[in-house]
């Protein structure tokens, strides 16, 4: 049985309390319910992807961080994890799969490969995720112990955290994407 | 009573004459070389014929030698296994460097449809009568034949690679 003083909280947002009030930005509100429960989407190609099992796992409970639902159809998730070698011929169906993911939508490249290509510097290799689709997050190892993903997972909470709501519609994010030749 | 390499030799110059050349047993594989013109009869004679029994083809792959004169710069091999024996075979057929075709294998063995496919892929091999000759592992898009030496072993021109990560300084490569 677990004491109810083991439970950590997440702190509130900055804001001024008072009374029977709290007032704060509903950036900071936004930031805070979407870091707290990223749901991702593991979309493993190889070693990396026996790694995030074993995140997933009980031992090391990605679950903790709001992270407990695994969805492998890229409707209801907004955490994409990229774990393994992507050959050329995948590139098109990763592309797929973010583009078929709603926006707000975040990408986790996980372990050499998916970040670089890896130490497969061949033809048949995609060098690095990010030719073809936006990437917040890289996770160096190859592979990455599970501590490692989960802080790649931690990164990408502090950049949720502080991440305004307009950034989507902004100019700059619709660049992004055009340079990709998402629309 | 084995299936002796000897005989297996004597079968096929019997049957096919100056068309199979170069027997020579390789560790224990009796390897020899074939016209292409004729390579699927004599698969076929290999497979059906009494004694032989070479019922099953273990693998079609490919082979580049650039360095050879013309005539003989691809080569298809074929790797056969008899069961009842337990002996097996390797038939090697050449082809020309610039029109490398040679018929497909499929009408006696139909795994051989992937492998022709896989060596059609990697080395540009024609197999005429093959039902579906396509690209099996690499992008359609693709226009090179990969396994062909032809290419530089890394491209000199990428940017994003740089050697000191890889312990390919040349410091490394002085001190083996």
């Amino acid at each position: 049985m677990s004491n109810s003083s083991d439970i950590k909280l997440v702190d509130a947002p900055e804001g001024v309390e008072g009374q029977g009030f709290f007032a704060t930005k509903l950036d900071s509100v936004v930031g805070l319910a979407r870091a707290n429960s990223l749901w991702p989407l593991p979309f493993a190609t190889s070693c990396c992807g026996i790694e995030f099992m074993a995140t997933m796992a009980s031992h090391y409970d990605v679950a903790r961080f709001g992270s407990e639902r695994m969805s492998f159809s890229p409707r209801q998730a907004d955490m994409l994890l990229v774990m393994g070698t992507i050959a050329k011929k995948m590139a098109p169906i990763l592309r797929q799969v973010y583009e078929q993911m709603s926006e707000p939508r975040w990408v986790i490249a996980v372990g050499a490969c998916a970040s670089s290509g890896g130490i497969f510097d061949t033809y048949s290799v995609l060098q690095g995720i990010d030719k073809v689709i936006p990437v917040d997050v890289y996770v160096p190892g190859c592979p990455p112990r599970p501590e490692q993903i989960l802080d790649g997972v931690m990164k990408l909470q502090e950049i949720v955290k502080s991440e305004s709501v307009r950034r989507r519609s902004s100019p700059e994010y619709q660049e992004l994407l055009a340079s990709y030749n998402i629309t | 009573m084995a299936l002796e390499s000897a005989v297996i030799e004597d079968k096929l110059t019997g049957a096919f004459g100056d068309n199979v050349s170069g027997f020579v047993q390789i560790k224990d594989i009796l390897s020899f070389e074939v016209q292409a013109d004729n390579a699927n009869a004599i698969l076929q004679y290999l497979k059906e014929d009494a004694l032989l029994r070479f019922n099953f083809l273990t693998d079609v792959c490919g082979v580049h030698y650039p360095d050879n004169e013309k005539e003989r710069q691809f080569a298809v091999v074929y790797h056969m296994h008899n069961w009842m024996d337990n002996v097996r075979i390797r038939v090697k057929a050449y082809l020309n460097g610039d029109t490398p075709e040679i018929d497909t294998a499929t009408n006696l063995f139909l795994g051989a449809n992937w492998q022709e496919r896989e060596t059609y892929d990697f080395y540009g091999i024609i197999f005429k009568g093959h039902p579906q000759l396509k690209r099996i592992l690499n992008m359609d898009e693709m226009e090179s034949f990969p396994m062909r030496k032809e290419f530089p072993m890394e491209d000199g021109g990428r940017t994003d690679k740089d050697d000191r990560f890889f312990g390919r300084s040349t410091d490394n490569a002085l001190n083996f």
